[in-house]
């Protein structure tokens, strides 16, 4: 039996600070946004989120070209732990957004093209856990794993633009001078601090929950290993 | 390649026509989908009251939906014949490339949903008195979005064959990710019965071209991965 290794304990008390540095930034310095007021602190989460969901979503589709390339079980465990961490923070980006959505938009949900492409994407990753489910040998498991994130990872972006079809009411807020009129605002420079934060804390906590997932993906094979040892 | 071994055009289409050719003697596949197609549009004749407005504006939708669900149907049949016989270890065995027996299904497959459309699309005419979707463009929009939908979806429904959920589990694979595709070709579609300058039709079909392109692509290339034993 392993023992935890020092430098992911030391991983696991930096990423509850961070979190709470995170907070601290977007509840108490952020200044209160002029339209909307307080409901638009939760976007420096919504926005942390968002994008460790996305970096996710991005690593387990290029895990999965690798595992099909040198057929390593490890990579398998490293795309496995990115989506299940990814579709979990993924989720909390969208049930964040419906809740400033609800006093922006004055509904929690609408079929914009950034939120039904959200809304797809999770029921992507969700197929991806239904699939690997309903396979007992693992190395077949892997392979199919891999073969399915690398179809969602280059479906997203399309679904994406053939959505923008129709149109968007999603504010564009980096990147975009008039985006007032959708609900979005003009960043102030203690706003960018607390959401780079935001940023930098949710990459922090995604690094520890990797390394926990493929730690516990590893030890979960050994223990299967030692199960058949000892049926046999 | 060994010289015995045939070309991959030849392999192709001696694997379509062995399934065309056991089709047209069972016919179970075909007749299942279409009576499902039927059925379908039935529901969503009461579902929408598909009266003169509406329909104009959710032709498209229906048809679309309609040649989705016939379509799993369709492609899950098609690969459980071969799984459940041993068909697939013989094709597997054979001394072809595999790249052949994804196209050979794809073609296959592709035939079975272009025959379903033959048949649908007048019936649905007659029914509801729409001659507009005869048009070139219509039907060659369907072309491009049947194309890209059977191209993945013959991958996985290769493999949600060799799952224990198998059937169930092929349409909660394909829908997510042929969302692009369906939504392209509604939209194309949609743009050419209400009349659409061209201009907004091109930007949807450009979509379902990369679509196509891409799919078929990323289909072929790990096929070999989803077959292997």
């Amino acid at each position: 039996m392993q023992s935890k290794p020092i430098a992911l304990t030391i991983l696991d008390i930096l990423s509850v600070i961070s979190l709470g540095v995170a907070t601290y930034f977007a509840l108490v310095f952020a200044p209160t946004e002029l339209f909307m007021g307080q409901v638009q602190r939760v976007f420096y989460f919504h926005v942390g989120t968002a994008w460790v969901g996305m970096l996710g979503f991005i690593l387990a589709a290029i895990a999965g070209i690798i595992y099909l390339i040198n057929k390593d079980m490890r990579w398998d465990r490293f795309e496995v732990a990115a989506v299940e961490i990814s579709t979990m923070f993924f989720f909390i980006t969208i049930v964040l957004g419906s809740i400033w959505a609800r006093p922006a938009w004055n509904t929690w949900w609408t079929w914009d093209p950034r939120l039904t492409t959200a809304a797809i994407t999770e029921l992507i990753y969700i197929a991806y856990f239904m699939l690997r489910a309903g396979i007992e040998d693992p190395e077949k498991r892997a392979r199919f794993g891999a073969v399915y994130t690398l179809l969602g990872g280059i479906s997203v972006p399309i679904t994406f633009m053939v959505i923008r079809l129709f149109r968007t009411i999603h504010p564009v807020v980096i990147g975009n001078e008039s985006a007032a009129a959708q609900g979005g605002f003009s960043m102030s420079g203690d706003m960018v601090t607390a959401m780079l934060v935001s940023f930098a804390a949710f990459t922090i906590i995604f690094i520890d929950l990797m390394w926990h997932r493929i730690r516990i993906g590893g030890l979960q094979d050994k223990v299967e290993e030692l199960k058949l040892k000892v049926s046999m | 390649m060994k010289p015995s071994a045939p070309s991959l055009l030849k392999a192709t289409f001696a694997i379509v026509q062995k399934d065309l050719a056991a089709e047209l003697r069972s016919r179970e596949l075909l007749s299942a989908m279409l009576v499902f197609s039927m059925l379908v549009i039935l529901i969503f004749n009461f579902a929408l009251e598909l009266n003169i407005d509406v329909r104009k504006s959710v032709t498209a939708g229906v048809l679309w939906t309609t040649f989705a669900f016939a379509g799993t149907l369709g492609l899950n049949r098609s690969m459980a014949v071969e799984k459940d016989r041993g068909c697939m270890d013989g094709l597997l065995l054979a001394p072809v490339d595999r790249s052949a027996i994804f196209f050979g299904k794809a073609i296959s497959n592709l035939a079975f949903m272009l025959i379903v459309e033959a048949i649908v699309i007048p019936m649905y005419a007659i029914l509801y008195n729409e001659t507009r979707i005869f048009q070139p463009e219509f039907l060659g929009v369907l072309l491009l979005g049947s194309i890209g939908y059977i191209a993945v979806g013959t991958l996985l429904s290769a493999m949600s064959v060799q799952t224990r959920t198998r059937d169930v589990l092929l349409p909660i694979l394909l829908f997510p990710v042929a969302v692009p595709v369906l939504l392209a070709s509604v939209k194309a579609s949609g743009g050419i019965i209400t009349g659409a300058p061209f201009a907004e039709i091109l930007t949807p079909l450009n979509l379902l071209i990369v679509y196509d392109i891409v799919f078929i692509a990323i289909s072929f290339m790990v096929f070999d991965y989803v077959v292997e034993e």
